[in-house]
């Protein structure tokens, strides 16, 4: 049941908000049909098209609402222009939707938010919960974006081609961001009933399903999966974090890593290359080497080198610098990451990255100040107890 | 259709500074955007403002209205100018604000009254 609900939750509200032009009632009829299924289906069974019996339930509610309001006629005419009881034969209408939640002129954290409230069908508490901010922050930072969305008439569309690659863009970000807010955050807050990282690739995933000539949505789904792939080594037994080079490798997921190939080949036969696509290959080199000293170091080398073609940034260099290391060793590696000391000089994997090199180096007083830095600089528990052990061990 | 202005940002010295050779190709280029738009229908109206040194604010305080010199709030940038615009929805009003030949442009909706 929970599956049917993932999947029907945001197709309704797209169809709803799309008739209605109005996000709280799509909603509350949303939640009035799920409510009503949840009554009705443990004791008549789940109907056989449970889609149609949602909608059909969510549209009879939404006139029920309707009738309530003064200036109803004109809705209840909008609503009765499409009936729905074939409603399984209805537009999926959810890649508008995610569109008009990820709109640029939404502020980050509601685009966040609303996608996961409308597309994903998480309640307010839930998302409150996976993000750890109060649940009243939460709910009004969606009234104020859906308050926007009527108020600026976002329009309800999928952008025109020639807009389209810039809004495509928009919503990878907001999808990669939930991914990591997620998928860092494991471990150190617990796992939580919906976790982030996982909503995050199910959302991918349905964008793949409806934009699948999109070489950038397949690269940042097999990037997503690739590293829930490897999750479950990621932590030790005490819920530390484990560094990829330590990991248990048999804990790896090899049915997916072999799946997430899969789809790696049908975007690089597409033939239009892009920086998640980039980053997947390389998530897929580590993903496919039995060890850490076997990885395939040149490849991950290269791929930096064309990833940088397409987004030059501090982080993207000290990544390449990191699998430098391991093809010209670590004098090189520190050569490049030191140039990064003006743009990284606050970011603590920058000073835990160079203490690493400085180790390597046979420079451990060095390298206890760089380590002693990136301590000072995080706040995340994971990454400071990690740090904790490494200034503890000895020399 | 819903009505949106758009308010012209800019910094006034670094406007009255430039070469005045400078000025008139950027005058030119905000004039051939202005006529497109208006005989396309899309701009409704719109007015350049004098300078933020030529600003004058009225403010209330404790019931009477006192007149002081400058803006509302002084800052390096501000309204330059502003037009009003009539598209389907925010999409096309970002559409216009982007081919602006100045600098940035806040986009803003205006209420309709006559919709209840």
């Amino acid at each position: 049941m929970a599956a049917v609900f993932h999947e029907e939750a945001g197709r309704l509200t797209a169809a709803l908000v799309k008739r209605l032009g109005d996000f709280d009632l799509a909603e509350e009829c949303v939640q009035d049909a799920l409510v009503a299924a949840l009554e009705h289906w443990p004791r008549s069974g789940i109907p056989e098209n449970p889609g149609a019996w949602l909608m059909t339930t969510a549209h009879r509610r939404g006139i029920d609402r309707l009738r309530r309001e003064t200036r109803y006629r004109e809705k209840v005419a909008q609503l009765e222009e499409t009936p729905m009881t074939q409603a399984s034969s209805l537009p999926d209408e959810r890649l508008e939707l995610i569109f008009t939640c990820c709109h640029p002129a939404l502020a980050r954290e509601a685009q966040l938010a609303l996608t996961l409230r409308s597309v994903a069908g998480l309640t307010t508490a839930e998302i409150a919960r996976a993000f750890l901010q109060a649940e009243a922050t939460v709910a009004q930072r969606l009234v104020r974006a859906k308050r926007k969305i009527v108020d600026a008439k976002i329009p309800f569309r999928v952008p025109e081609a020639h807009e389209l690659p810039e809004r495509l863009g928009e919503v990878l970000a907001v999808l990669y961001l939930m991914f990591n807010e997620g998928y860092l955050a494991t471990g150190s807050r617990g796992v939580a009933d919906r976790d982030l990282a996982t909503e995050a690739e199910w959302l991918t995933g349905l964008l793949a399903q409806l934009m699948p000539d999109e070489p950038e949505v397949l690269g940042l789904l097999a990037l997503m999966r690739f590293n829930l792939a490897r999750a479950d080594a990621r932590f030790d037994s005490g819920g530390d974090i484990v560094l990829l080079r330590d990991q248990d490798r048999s804990k790896w997921d090899r049915a997916k890593i072999d799946a997430t190939f899969a789809l790696v080949g049908r975007y690089v036969r597409m033939r239009r290359p892009g920086p998640y696509q980039l980053q997947a290959v390389i998530a897929g080199a580590h993903a496919d080497a039995k060890s850490w000293e076997t990885t395939r170091w040149n490849e991950i080398v290269r791929s930096y080198d064309v990833l940088l073609g397409f987004s030059d940034t501090p982080v993207v260099r000290l990544n390449r610098a990191i699998a430098l290391w391991h093809v010209e060793g670590p004098a090189a590696a520190l050569a490049e990451v030191d140039d990064l000391a003006d743009d990284l000089g606050t970011y603590h994997l920058f000073h835990a990255t160079r203490g690493e090199l400085l180790r390597a180096l046979g420079r451990p007083d060095d390298a206890r100040a760089a380590d002693e830095r990136a301590l000072e600089l995080t706040g995340n528990p994971g990454e400071r107890a990690l740090l904790e052990r490494r200034l503890a061990s000895p020399r | 259709m819903p009505k949106y202005v758009l308010m012209f940002v800019g910094d006034d010295q670094e406007w009255e500074s430039q070469p005045k050779a400078d000025r008139e190709k950027n005058y030119g280029r905000i004039m051939a955007w202005w006529d497109d738009l208006v005989k396309s229908g899309v701009v409704k109206g719109g007015e350049e403002l004098k300078p933020q040194r030529t600003a004058t604010t009225v403010r209330r305080v404790n019931g009477a209205m006192k007149v002081t010199d400058g803006p509302f709030v002084e800052s390096k940038e501000s309204v330059g100018g502003f037009a009003m615009i009539e598209v389907e929805d925010l999409d096309k009003a970002i559409a216009v604000a982007k081919s602006w030949p100045g600098g940035d442009v806040e986009v803003r909706p205006i209420v309709d009254h006559s919709a209840g």
